[in-house]
């Protein structure tokens, strides 16, 4: 057992260092020191850079477009686009949609949809919570009907989260009404653009169009779009939500949130010193920091059981569950720390406005995004469902 | 970067836990702790002649397996899961940690001597009004001649009352609080001059209240150098300080399946109370905290090769984090026991009491916090 990156790996580390020193496009850069809401060309921007160089999808087996890196050299990756602040890479295709697909789909499926995935050409939305089923998904109502070689789809999606870009979709849907309610279930890839689908938005509390509403009304979707067998769409959903969890804990993004906490605080007066030396701000941020190591070192473990062939496993809504808490409190210290510049509301530069917002800029978004952030223990498995299956699968009660 | 254990760490884990699970079960170590001397001291002989468990973290010239900080700490769990009373952390962690930074004649004239089972060195830093801090000392050692003079109070000197010889914090020069002038002093338990109180712990083990009156000890039992002696200290409490958070992993552990196990069996209206969410989410969050416990360890073991500054502040975060976390688990393991938990019958009370002890030993979570504060978030 040991910390130490080989040479191979140092050298590795400078590579990455350096390509996104010399390839990060310093308007995308401006915006995210401003503050402001990014739109569907910032975000693909960044995605399609990587997707010239190789290295978009550096979880995905070497033959369908990953990059072949060691254990060590993903978490290198990691670590070093969150130091450099790099913008978020959208999950729907390349951590949820395209895992499923190459690991259920067709030949067919994998030849089309896994390239446009890479290049971003296409963008993928979830359709799996229903009004009506939340954490317990597997109650969902949308019906698919057969109709020849196709499937008649009706029903309503919610929480489609940035549906409004969206392309393509994958969704659960009900193709037996009789079956026990998992055992009932399809996984369905529907172009977002087939005649009977509506998206309408959902504002959510920071002001943003980040979520919608999906509804489907006679909907034609090709039965060669289905994943996997008919009825099976559980196994993929199951899937890829150990996927989804794996991913969740998102320790490089927050040690890169910690260090931005840190700076505001360093900024910000108390008194006569910085905000960082009043003793209770103080703690809460070093309690924060040590919960953060405790949450990358279960992580570490937990990637080594994965290169001995275990998990991800249920263990894994263990990295859920204090990865979004961790992110909730960042986001609590930033809001805290900004004082009364935590209530101006910002909209976002208008059309020729040139006058600066109110408050410093790392102040503009900070109730905003304490406002949004608490989706994160509510999405992916409600931090009490993940408490649930590690009480079923983990400590077998 | 590698998380995985060699072949050698997964032997020592097994051996050392059918050893234990054959010897020292609940009743057993009931019945020695409640014995005259408190502990039975065939355990100690068999862990080092037939185990060969004492020479772990040893180098192969002395006799030991080759290992370090993470044989010292797949021990320590193993030895937590049992709440182990053997001298184990004193004598092999912290003497053995302080011996092998030394090296030399000491090292080489004591060592065989820990990994063979004949020694038991007990650890004399802690004194009544200096709380963690391990440069507040009073004991004072004065040049005298050709060796030196002891004198002054160690406070709650755990294994001392087993001990063969003791590792010893005194002042050779400054005052009580400075850095300069610290020592350390390894010394027969039995000169003259030596005054010991002996009492039980209410974690199990026994210790002493040593009292030092003009103790004249020889110039060879000081280990490095005179009145340079405080970063050696603070790396063998730091190295003991991840040692007792892997102790406090398997401690938890074991207060966690407890939990588990007596909750599938007790039925209150007319159900295993294990089926009430409640209970379960509450023990979701014990497993968590065992589970964090466990990655900090691993982080503290890991860490533990740093320059100082660097070492201290990952020793910190550890301890602070585990101290939080032994306490939740202890306290919520006796809350979901419900009234048999706080009676002496059942073993969880007696966990959980090690658990306790365990959250304060070589500083508390504020103690740690602070610590890590002047580190890592100075202005």
């Amino acid at each position: 057992m040991d910390m130490e990156f080989s040479p191979e790996d140092l050298a590795f580390q400078q590579e990455v260092r350096d390509f996104i020193a010399e390839n990060y496009p310093a308007e995308l850069r401006e915006k995210q020191d401003e503050g402001e809401e990014m739109s569907k060309e910032d975000f693909l921007v960044w995605h399609k850079i990587l997707h010239k160089k190789g290295w978009i999808a550096p979880a995905w087996p070497v033959e369908y477009g990953g990059t072949g890196w060691t254990p060590t050299q993903r978490f290198i990756w990691s670590e070093e686009t969150a130091r450099a602040d790099c913008i978020r890479l959208m999950p729907f295709g390349l951590a949820m949609v395209g895992p499923v697909i190459y690991t259920f789909g067709t030949p067919e499926q994998k030849a089309h949809f896994l390239p446009r995935i890479l290049s971003g050409e296409d963008w993928w939305c979830q359709g799996y919570s229903e009004p009506g089923s939340g954490s317990d998904l597997a109650s969902l109502r949308t019906t698919a009907v057969r109709d020849g070689d196709d499937y008649i789809v009706n029903g309503q999606k919610t929480w489609t989260t940035l549906a409004q870009h969206a392309d393509w979709g994958f969704f659960l849907v009900r193709t037996d009404k009789d079956a026990k309610q998992q055992e009932g279930i399809s996984f369905l890839l529907i172009d977002m653009k087939s005649p009977g689908i509506t998206v309408r938005p959902i504002i959510t509390l920071g002001g943003e169009h980040e979520v919608n509403e999906v509804w489907l009304e006679d909907v034609r979707v090709p039965v060669s779009q289905r994943v996997y067998e008919e009825n099976k769409g559980w196994t993929c959903a199951k899937f890829l939500l150990a996927h989804e969890r794996t991913g969740i804990a998102g320790v490089a993004a927050s040690k890169r949130g910690i260090e931005k906490v840190k700076a505001i605080a360093r900024t910000e007066v108390d008194g006569d010193k910085p905000l960082l030396a009043n003793a209770f701000f103080k703690r809460k941020v070093a309690e924060l920091e040590v919960d953060l190591a405790a949450l990358e070192f279960t992580e570490l473990r937990s990637l080594a059981g994965a290169n001995a062939g275990r998990g991800p496993g249920p263990e894994s809504s263990l990295l859920k569950i204090k990865g979004s808490e961790i992110q909730q409190r960042l986001t609590e210290l930033s809001l805290e720390a900004v004082g009364h510049y935590g209530a101006p509301y910002f909209r976002g530069f208008g059309e020729g406005d040139n006058e600066h917002p109110i408050g410093p800029d790392y102040a503009h978004r900070a109730a905003p995004t304490y406002f949004n952030m608490r989706k994160t223990t509510i999405y992916g498995g409600s931090n009490e469902i993940q408490r649930n299956i590690i009480a079923k699968m983990v400590l077998g009660l | 970067m590698d998380f995985t254990y060699t072949e050698t760490q997964d032997m020592i884990r097994d051996t050392l836990s059918r050893f234990l699970s054959d010897t020292y079960d609940f009743d057993t170590r009931q019945k020695f702790i409640n014995s005259d001397g408190g502990r039975d001291p065939a355990i100690w002989t068999a862990l080092a002649q037939e185990l060969g468990m004492l020479g772990a973290p040893f180098a192969e010239e002395h006799g030991g397996l080759g290992g370090g900080a993470l044989e010292n700490a797949i021990v320590m769990e193993e030895l937590g899961k049992v709440i182990g009373i053997e001298p184990y952390l004193p004598t092999v962690v912290i003497a053995g940690g302080a011996l092998k930074a030394v090296g030399g004649a000491q090292a080489d004239a004591f060592i065989p001597e820990i990994i063979a089972g004949n020694a038991i060195i007990a650890f004399a830093y802690a004194e009544p009004q200096g709380r963690y801090d391990l440069s507040n000392l009073r004991t004072t050692a004065k040049k005298d001649g050709a060796g030196y003079v002891l004198n002054g109070h160690k406070g709650v000197v755990y294994a001392a009352p087993w001990a063969t010889h003791l590792l010893v914090t005194a002042r050779t020069g400054g005052a009580t609080r400075d850095r300069e002038g610290v020592s350390l002093f390894l010394i027969d338990a039995n000169l003259p001059g030596i005054v010991r109180r002996e009492y039980p712990t209410v974690d199990g083990s026994r210790a002493s209240e040593i009292y030092f009156e003009n103790v004249a000890i020889p110039s060879d039992a000081l280990l490095g150098g005179e009145g340079t002696g405080l970063p050696l200290i603070e790396q063998i409490v730091d190295e003991a300080t991840v040692a007792v958070c892997a102790e406090a992993t398997g401690v938890m552990q074991k207060l966690h399946e407890g939990t588990l196990e007596y909750t599938q069996q007790r039925k209150q209206f007319g159900v295993p109370i294990a089926k009430f969410q409640v209970l379960q989410h509450r023990m979701v969050d014990m497993f968590m905290e065992v589970e964090q416990a466990r990655s900090m360890t691993i982080m503290g073991v890991l860490k533990l090769g740093l320059p100082a500054n660097e070492r201290m502040a990952a020793v910190s975060a550890a301890k602070a984090k585990v101290s939080r976390g032994a306490n939740f688990v202890g306290q919520n393991a006796i809350q979901t026991h419900g009234g048999i938990g706080i009676t002496q019958e059942l073993a969880i009370g007696h966990y959980f009491k090690r658990a306790t002890m365990i959250e304060s030993q070589f500083g508390s979570h504020d103690y740690h916090m602070d610590r890590y504060e002047r580190l890592v978030l100075a202005d």
